[in-house]
């Protein structure tokens, strides 16, 4: 081979090698992103099914339960309208407790039952998990708007907006 | 009064960085050598300022003033002594004092190690790195005044982070920012070389040690970050994709990279302007990861308080930075020059699929990182990317970029044949494919991705010896000694750092495949057996530490029946942080395995907990790679070629001043 096409093959090879790993990134991403819902979505069944998700919010009070002889535990997580029923299989974060704020990572079961591979509470005592937040908040500002669209209706036009 | 001094001085140093980032250049660009001069001890004075307030900083520590308002919420009075000067990089302003400290020890090693320089090269070197301080010094003292007082002194203190209570965290951050600040040099090195226009392989040859140097702190303070999370998270794993993890990874990946081109543009010129631009954006990454860290942007253990001017002020020096060097590089980088050519099969050739590799592969961590950042502050929803995504990229990037490592050092400079380079590594890869077959197998199942892994391992160790056989050869002992202690120490270095890499991998790709773990339910007296090992809980009592109370658990291993060793992990509840108890795990670590053993909750009213344990194969291989490969990188600047230079300038000083000047 020629130098100049010695050089075009290396080119090549390059252009190539870039191609594959553009494909090889896009396509992990594609396949790992996970989304957040919070409680009220996925009662409302607005996820998928097939795939990992996270659900955020309070655990709520009351309603933790550890099986006999096992390590699996049970609760639900609140975002004050709706709560879920988690059930996860392991050592829970030191900071967990009820009341709190977690983030839980898992699937969701067609029974509606969310089973849990990863549940992540704050980092320390004066941070709550940014989703946690976010799903409390986005519950209060849902309550807000019912509240304010059975009173006024004009004004949740441009609200919306 | 002392803290108001230690503002003072703060404010000063400022000053002293605003002077440095102006006289020396304009000297360097008019010739006035008198003005040049000034930088050296302009930079001296800075250290000396800061370090004089970091002094400050830590008396408030140690003495317990907390009418210091950064003192009473990271320190307490029962906090012991050596975390009580931890303590002082624990928080947000203390670290970032330290990391400004640290920027300006580099400022004062490299006016102390220029000699060799031209006056005019060092000058707008120490210039930039005064523009870099000027940039960090106003980012504390505008945002983040770590000696602001309190109104009400508090009787106590607050108390350092439970989390931060860790032999481990004493050394991580120091380290860790020697490295991240030491790029700071590189950066420096480059723009400096395009403000005068020459970039040549002297250039390369100055800034070479400076970022290896670098390198070398950031790997060791990474390495220790992990160490810390194995040891103190209780959840096993040494590296998660974090967020922050990913902040000082993705400039290991590029200054790696740099390290490399470097060696191409010192040795044969080429790669000049990629080398420029690696500089750039290693000392961006760095940025970027200042602002993943201390802008509230994520919640880790890292993440200091939220205020948002802090994230807007590295915003807009990371803009600044980006932009005023990327337009330098524009006006200047055209000018620069090919260098020497090189044909398609050569260690250039290799060395570019290093850095396009590298690149990539940090490209990849960056969008797994920022995406959901960016989705999140365009308010678009939440999401995350989990450690499945960076793991199926990254994985298939780093196989090609290793085995590349066995094939790299063999391939002649400029133009290679495949024959060549190949010839003498057919024994190498038989040898290889053997233990990748027979490995994996030992360990009880065969994989994929361990026998991958067993192959390149064995390679680059197998490479290493192929070429150092003929280098030492020689008809008896003594005068084989001889010619191994006249082993260039760069060439030593580069095989050095790699077999450390190869000893990682291993470590990594063996805990990874092999590891086995249990999560049990323990009544005291019961038993779990974990491969071949017998754990038997003796239960848990409390005990107390100097500024906590810890559930102290007793945990006995046995090994066929013979007591191995006795592991107490602990769950600690610190005074000052009731709602926030600590695991704390316990290790026995050996050549082979580590054991390892967490306390997660109590159950019932019979003392029983849940325990997690876990059998870790070849973990201390990952750990003493790391070493080895910071090893390899002090060796290699201890080459001769580094320091012939100064030795020669010191017996023609006078003249050579006089040339050198531009």
């Amino acid at each position: 081979m020629k130098a100049r096409s010695k050089r075009l093959v290396l080119i090549g090879v390059i252009i190539v090698a870039f191609g594959a790993a553009v494909m090889l990134v896009l396509n992990a991403f594609q396949e790992n992103l996970v989304f957040f819902h919070t409680p009220t979505e996925v009662k409302a069944r607005e996820v998928a099914y097939d795939r990992q998700i996270r659900i955020g919010g309070l655990v709520e009070k009351g309603t933790f339960k550890r099986e006999e002889e096992t390590t699996t535990v049970t609760f639900n997580v609140t975002d004050g309208e709706s709560s879920i029923l988690v059930s996860y299989t392991g050592i829970l974060p030191d900071l967990f407790r009820e009341g709190q704020g977690i983030v839980a990572e898992g699937k969701l079961l067609t029974s509606g039952v969310f089973v849990a591979s990863h549940v992540f509470a704050k980092h320390d005592e004066t941070y709550m998990p940014p989703e946690a937040a976010e799903a409390l908040k986005r519950a209060e500002e849902k309550a807000e708007a019912t509240v304010q669209q059975a009173t006024t209706k004009p004004t949740i036009v441009e609200k919306g907006e | 009064m002392l803290p108001e001094i230690g503002q003072f001085l703060m404010v000063l140093a400022f000053c002293l960085a605003v002077i440095q980032s102006i006289l020396p250049l304009l000297g360097a660009q008019r010739g006035q050598l008198s003005w040049m001069r000034m930088a050296p001890n302009l930079a001296w004075a800075q250290f000396a300022a800061l370090a004089f307030a970091y002094g400050l900083l830590t008396y408030a520590f140690i003495n317990h003033d907390f009418s210091v308002a950064y003192a009473a919420s990271n320190s307490s009075i029962n906090l012991p002594i050596e975390y009580r000067i931890s303590a002082v990089w624990g928080g947000h302003e203390g670290s970032l004092l330290l990391w400004i400290l640290i920027l300006a020890g580099w400022g004062v090693a490299v006016a102390s190690f220029s000699n060799n320089l031209p006056v005019a090269m060092s000058s707008r070197v120490l210039a930039v790195m005064g523009m870099v301080s000027v940039g960090f010094i106003g980012f504390m003292v505008f945002t983040s005044n770590p000696f602001d007082r309190l109104m009400m002194v508090p009787l106590d203190g607050n108390d350092l982070n439970p989390m931060l209570q860790d032999p481990g965290m004493i050394f991580h951050p120091p380290l860790l920012y020697m490295g991240y600040v030491g790029f700071a040099v590189a950066f420096a090195f480059a723009m400096a070389a395009l403000i005068g226009g020459r970039l040549d392989a002297s250039w390369a040859r100055w800034s070479r040690p400076w970022t290896t140097v670098a390198w070398v702190f950031l790997t060791l303070g990474i390495a220790l970050g992990s160490w810390w999370a194995y040891a103190e998270l209780g959840w096993g794993g040494w590296w998660f994709w974090d967020p922050v993890e990913n902040a000082s990874f993705m400039p290991w990946l590029l200054a790696t990279a740099l390290i490399h081109s470097l060696a191409v543009t010192e040795k044969r010129g080429a790669f000049r302007s990629w080398t420029v631009m690696l500089a750039i954006l290693t000392f961006a990454l760095t940025i970027v990861g200042a602002f993943l860290v201390r802008s509230g942007v994520i919640t880790s253990v890292h993440a200091f308080a939220t205020d948002p001017t802090r994230g807007v002020y590295i915003l807009a020096f990371l803009a600044v930075v980006i932009g005023a060097s990327l337009i330098l590089y524009a006006w200047r980088a055209p000018k620069v020059g090919m260098g020497g050519g090189f044909s398609s099969w050569s260690r250039e050739t290799v060395l570019l699929a290093n850095n396009v590799l590298l690149v990539v592969a940090c490209s990849a961590v960056f969008i797994g990182t920022m995406y959901p950042l960016i989705i999140d502050a365009l308010g678009m929803g939440k999401m995350s990317v989990g450690p499945p995504y960076f793991n199926s990229v990254f994985v298939p990037l780093m196989v090609p970029l290793l085995i590349m490592m066995i094939i790299g050092p063999l391939v002649s400079w400029k133009n290679a044949t495949f024959k060549g380079s190949f010839e003498r590594l057919y024994p190498v890869l038989a040898v290889g494919l053997l233990a990748a077959v027979v490995w994996p197998l030992a360990m009880g199942e065969w994989g994929l991705i361990p026998a991958v892994m067993v192959f390149i391992a064995t390679g680059i160790v197998g490479a290493f010896i192929v070429d150092l056989l003929p280098r030492i050869k020689a008809p008896d002992l003594s005068s084989r000694i001889a010619k191994m202690k006249k082993l260039n120490t760069s060439w030593l270095g580069m095989h050095v750092a790699h077999v450390g890499m190869a000893i990682t991998i291993i470590g990594m790709a063996m805990a990874a495949s092999y590891q086995t773990e249990k999560d049990v339910r323990l009544a005291p007296g019961d038993v779990v057996e974990l491969a071949g090992y017998s754990f038997t809980f003796k239960g848990v009592q409390e005990v107390r530490g100097a500024n906590y109370s810890s559930l102290y658990g007793t945990i006995e291993i046995r090994e066929n029946g013979k007591l191995l060793t006795v592991l107490n992990p602990e769950k600690r509840t610190y005074d000052k942080h009731k709602g926030m108890p600590m695991t704390q795990a316990s290790i026995d670590r050996s050549l082979f395995r580590d054991l390892y053993v967490s306390l997660g909750d109590p159950v019932g009213t019979t003392g029983a907990w849940i325990i997690r344990v876990y059998y870790k194969p070849f973990m201390t291989w990952l750990w003493t790679g790391v070493i080895i490969m910071s090893v390899g990188g002090i060796l290699a600047i201890s080459d001769r070629r580094y320091r012939v230079k100064i030795k020669r300038r010191l017996t023609g000083r006078k003249e050579k001043n006089q040339a050198v000047v531009d």
